[in-house]
């Protein structure tokens, strides 16, 4: 196969105020015609700022390209006129952006800005080239392309505008597409849509694609190579297979075992630690800190990149001839993991309920008459000491029914008990007092759940303070000390401000903060969805081992529909203010009875190739209705594959097998 | 649209009717009037009478504000107490034409200067222009527009004798008071200019203009200004109305006889029925412009025309 694009030891670094960041140092790799090269790494791996290197996006003042070579077609395009870069950018090298929400001019209509790519490159006319955007449109599946390019991006979902970027990025048929994280602001149905669109375009058009993603199911899905990064290096390259099943390196390895796996029930694997400051990055390998299997010259020495096979390569001294064997140490050191920490998922179906929700309705005012109907009739039962799940798409409710079982909403209709006593209506003040201490909060956002003004102690103990639960200044620390140290912090800490702690740290804080009244449940709303993959593990394990030591009662609320099956005992499924299906984890991944359950588990993709390639995947046609008007009778029916005459009526909220909630005309 | 329009119009009126309303009585509870006792103190009780009839201050209060409520409709201001006879919407249309004038090139001309500026302020982030130009900015909002009008007279009227120090005799006398007026809004729209453009210039969709292989100056042209002036719209509304109507200082400086002046003068002597027309007039004026910056929002904004559909 012919290289399209090689880069070759290069450097980048920016000037920072506090100091030069080392951003990549020295990273190797080559794209041939056709492929598609997936880069992955958490954040701050160096990944994006390649991808911006290659495109020549980086803002010259602070960024510079300390040596070097970008060779496209054999042209090093570090070196080329900026007049130059700028026939090549979107011609031959197009790129699509994370965000859709921000990656559109709000001000200019779809088409024209489709039409300016074409316009710059091939010398047409203006009707001529929103012409090309009305095809180019339809091709990425815009339907009615030729009212639509008047429109704005406003008017558009994030998954069509999506499409829209993606448009533009192969307005001028590319070479090479570079895509950042294409999927990460979008709901699972829609990444799948996105994911099927790219690799049409890819077999249409025969471009190349480097796909820049920390998610390692879409990399498994679309890569035919793949490139670990750390800490600004490429660490480990391979096949797709290669690096999925015969992974050399320690932090591949450490990626691999953080994702949940869907069978099995042990404790997640999670890479100690944080990585590296890039200010000053360590002299030997970066990843030696975090490594288990670290050698002394690993702190010493950088690792050169180690052949494994013709297309295999890793940097890590484990491969060096006089490294010690690990694959016995590796086997037992596993056993010894799964046999202590192996956890069996409790039945609770003959456990008490702890809470009750009973047709809970919240309904949202907005302008005019209108109420957008944010959660309605929504019926279930938490029991003591397992952990339910709520997952649905943004927009479908779950973070409303949390936040309005915990009363931080006043919901409109319906009833919630918690130990068989009414929550709802008009409580006394106590009452209320009582239930806020009882049911604890952790959120999504570390960053700005936090106060930046207080320190970790009065954060910590501010509930503590309110419920009174402290009896003198230094029972109060004794308690902060303590819970510290059981989210796993130094209890040093708790002097010290929220901006010195990394996100995982913060959410560690947020978790104590909810532990400091004695609560009973825990309602965690997108608890990790911020956090870097090696970070998530690590929560989630928190999370699990509190449950275990404190008899803590879990809601679980997340999009993360693996990390959600991972540590739920049962799950419900949220669409559109409904719940739709509600059963145990085991039985709703192998047997989901309402088709939204069955596309949305389809949609997932699995970090494992041959299963990624072999599959059939249910891909849902358009997008979530606007909830401010949603389709009467099942909600669902106008993307459901089934969908017949009878969806027009509302289904009635069933149990279909025992524990086996749904809510569907199929099921009867 | 149609429906909007209706709406801010009913609205505009029920405003004025309640500002015609407080400042009334208003006026009514202020002591002192040109017709106080002791100014009239040479007048016969029955030539006092009829003073007080001929300007209808021998009724009670509230039939003067419903006769004045009448006249208002009817787009009448009633009779200047100072200015003999003369109605006091002819007074303020005589004196509007330099007011308006002056105010308009100052507009212009600060609009303009301070885009510009801004702009290349932003564009030269971190450099020598972009601290001149903030340098300039923060003169321009930090010393009074009467030191700039003082300075010009001195400098560029007698010293230099290039341009007329005062009075409003020719165009050319124009020319000093309206860069003095325009100081202070080179400095505001500069300085806004510059934080707004910066902004966008972070923004993703600049990015991905550049990505398409847009040039600099096409990315400047077709993507950045247009979304850096939405807020400066919001700003632009105040700054006209109150360049339009006319600086008191100014006017008083340069000995223009424009509104800024009367208003002034009015003050001065009691007027009651010009302040309280000029008072009006300012409001209608403000107000009009406000719906006008809501109508150019639309057209700039496509994220807040009323005519699209929603979604």
């Amino acid at each position: 196969m012919e290289p399209l694009l090689e880069v070759k030891d290069l450097y980048v670094s920016f000037h920072t105020q506090a100091g030069v960041v080392k951003a990549v140092r020295g990273v190797n790799f080559t794209v041939n015609k056709g492929e598609t090269l997936a880069i992955v790494g958490e954040s701050g791996s160096g990944k994006s700022v390649t991808s911006k290197a290659i495109m020549q996006l980086l803002p010259d003042h602070s960024a510079s390209y300390d040596s070097g070579k970008i060779l496209f077609d054999g042209q090093n395009i570090l070196e080329i006129s900026d007049k130059k870069m700028e026939s090549i950018r979107g011609s031959d090298i197009a790129m699509v952006f994370q965000d859709p929400m921000t990656a559109l001019n709000p001000t200019m209509t779809i088409g024209k800005q489709v039409a300016e790519s074409v316009m710059r490159h091939e010398k047409i006319s203006k009707k001529a080239a929103l012409q090309r955007a009305i095809e180019i449109l339809d091709l990425v599946g815009i339907p009615e392309p030729a009212t639509r390019v008047n429109q704005y991006p406003h008017q558009f979902s994030g998954g069509m505008r999506q499409r829209v970027v993606i448009a533009i990025a192969i307005a001028c048929n590319p070479r090479l597409l570079i895509a950042d994280e294409p999927t990460t602001a979008l709901d699972v149905t829609i990444q799948a849509q996105i994911l099927d669109l790219l690799k049409e375009i890819q077999r249409k058009t025969g471009t190349s694609i480097i796909l820049i993603t920390h998610d390692l199911g879409v990399v498994a899905n679309m890569a035919d190579k793949v490139a670990v990064m750390y800490a600004g290096k490429i660490v480990e390259e391979g096949t797709v297979e290669e690096v999925f099943e015969q992974s050399e390196h320690p932090y591949t390895w450490g990626l691999l075992k953080s994702i949940p796996n869907l069978e099995a029930n042990e404790q997640l694997y999670s890479i100690p630690g944080t990585p590296p400051d890039l200010l000053s990055p360590p002299v030997g390998d970066a990843f030696a800190a975090r490594n288990e299997f670290a050698m002394a010259i690993d702190y010493e020495v950088q690792p050169p990149m180690f052949a494994v096979s013709k297309t295999h390569t890793a940097a890590t001294w484990l491969l060096h001839e006089k490294a010690p064997d690990l694959s016995t140490v590796i086997q037992s050191t596993e056993r010894e993991l799964e046999r202590t920490k192996r956890r069996d998922r409790k039945d609770f179906a003959k456990t008490d309920s702890i809470i009750q929700v009973h047709k809970l309705k919240k309904h949202f005012h907005m302008s005019g008459n209108s109420y957008l109907k944010a959660v309605d009739g929504v019926s279930f039962d938490i029991r003591k000491g397992e952990t339910l799940g709520l997952v649905g798409e943004s927009g479908c409710g779950k973070s409303t029914t949390g936040r309005t079982i915990m009363r931080l909403y006043e919901p409109t209709g319906g009833e919630v008990y918690f130990n068989g006593k009414p929550i709802h209506g008009d409580l006394k003040k106590q009452d209320e007092n009582r239930i806020r201490q009882k049911m604890q909060m952790i959120f999504q956002d570390p960053y700005a759940s936090l106060d930046p003004r207080k320190k970790v102690i009065d954060s910590v103990a501010e509930g503590i303070d309110i419920h009174k639960l402290a009896a003198s200044v230094k029972d109060r620390r004794d308690i902060v000390q303590n819970l510290l140290e059981i989210v796993g912090l130094n209890k040093g800490f708790m002097n010290r401000y929220p901006h010195e702690f990394s996100g995982g740290q913060r959410q560690r804080i947020g978790i104590a903060r909810a532990l400091a009244v004695n609560p009973d449940v825990i309602i965690a709303d997108e608890p990790i969805s911020a956090l870097d993959v090696s970070i998530q593990a690590q929560v989630v394990n928190l999370l699990k081992d509190l449950q275990h030591e404190q008899d803590l009662t879990y809601l679980f609320i997340a999009h993360d529909i693996s990390m959600v099956k991972y540590i739920s005992d049962r799950i419900g499924v949220m669409y559109l203010g409904n719940l739709v299906e509600l059963a145990p984890t085991d039985e709703l991944s192998k047997e989901p009875l309402h088709p939204y359950t069955q596309a949305l588990l389809s949609a997932v993709p699995t970090p494992n190739p041959k299963i990624e390639r072999g599959r059939e995947r249910i891909i849902l046609t358009g997008d979530l209705p606007n909830p401010m008007n949603p389709p009467t009778g099942c909600r669902f029916r106008t993307r459901c594959p089934y969908a017949m005459e009878k969806c027009k009526e509302t289904p009635i909220w069933k149990e279909a097998k025992p524990n086996h909630f749904v809510a569907c005309h199929l099921i009867e | 649209m149609k429906k909007f329009l209706a709406v801010r119009i009913v609205n505009i009126l029920v405003t004025l009717f309640v500002i015609a309303t407080v400042t009334f009585f208003l006026m009514k509870l202020l002591p002192g009037s040109p017709f106080d006792e002791e100014k009239l103190a040479g007048l016969s009780d029955e030539d006092r009478m009829e003073f007080y009839a001929r300007y209808g201050l021998d009724q009670p209060v509230a039939v003067q504000y419903a006769k004045y409520m009448g006249n208002l409709v009817k787009g009448d201001l009633g009779i200047s107490y100072y200015y003999k006879g003369q109605q006091v919407e002819s007074l303020i249309s005589s004196r509007i034409g330099p007011s308006a004038l002056l105010g308009a090139q100052a507009a212009l001309l600060g609009v303009s200067i301070g885009l510009i500026l801004g702009m290349i302020a932003a564009f030269r982030h971190n450099t020598m222009w972009d601290f001149f130009t903030m340098f300039i900015a923060v003169i321009g909002v930090a010393i009074p527009n009467f030191v700039f009008a003082a300075l010009l007279q001195y400098y560029v009227g007698l010293k230099w004798g290039i341009l007329p120090v005062a009075f409003w005799e020719s165009y050319d006398s124009s020319i000093l008071p309206t860069i003095a007026l325009s100081m202070m809004v080179i400095a505001l729209i500069a300085r806004f200019m510059r934080n707004e453009m910066l902004e966008v210039l972070q923004q993703d969709y600049i990015l991905t203009a550049k990505s398409k292989g847009l040039s600099q100056m096409n990315v400047i042209i077709r993507h950045t200004l247009r979304n850096s002036m939405i807020p400066i719209i919001t700003i632009l509304g105040p700054i006209t109305v109150s360049l339009l109507t006319g600086s008191l200082v100014i006017e008083n400086i340069f000995g223009v006889p424009g509104i800024g002046s009367l208003f002034v003068d009015s003050i001065k002597v009691n007027d009651y029925t010009t302040i309280m027309g000029l008072t009006l007039f300012y409001s209608a004026f403000y107000i009009l412009t406000i719906l006008v910056v809501d109508l150019l929002y639309g057209i700039v904004d496509p994220r807040i025309r009323l005519t699209g559909s929603k979604g």
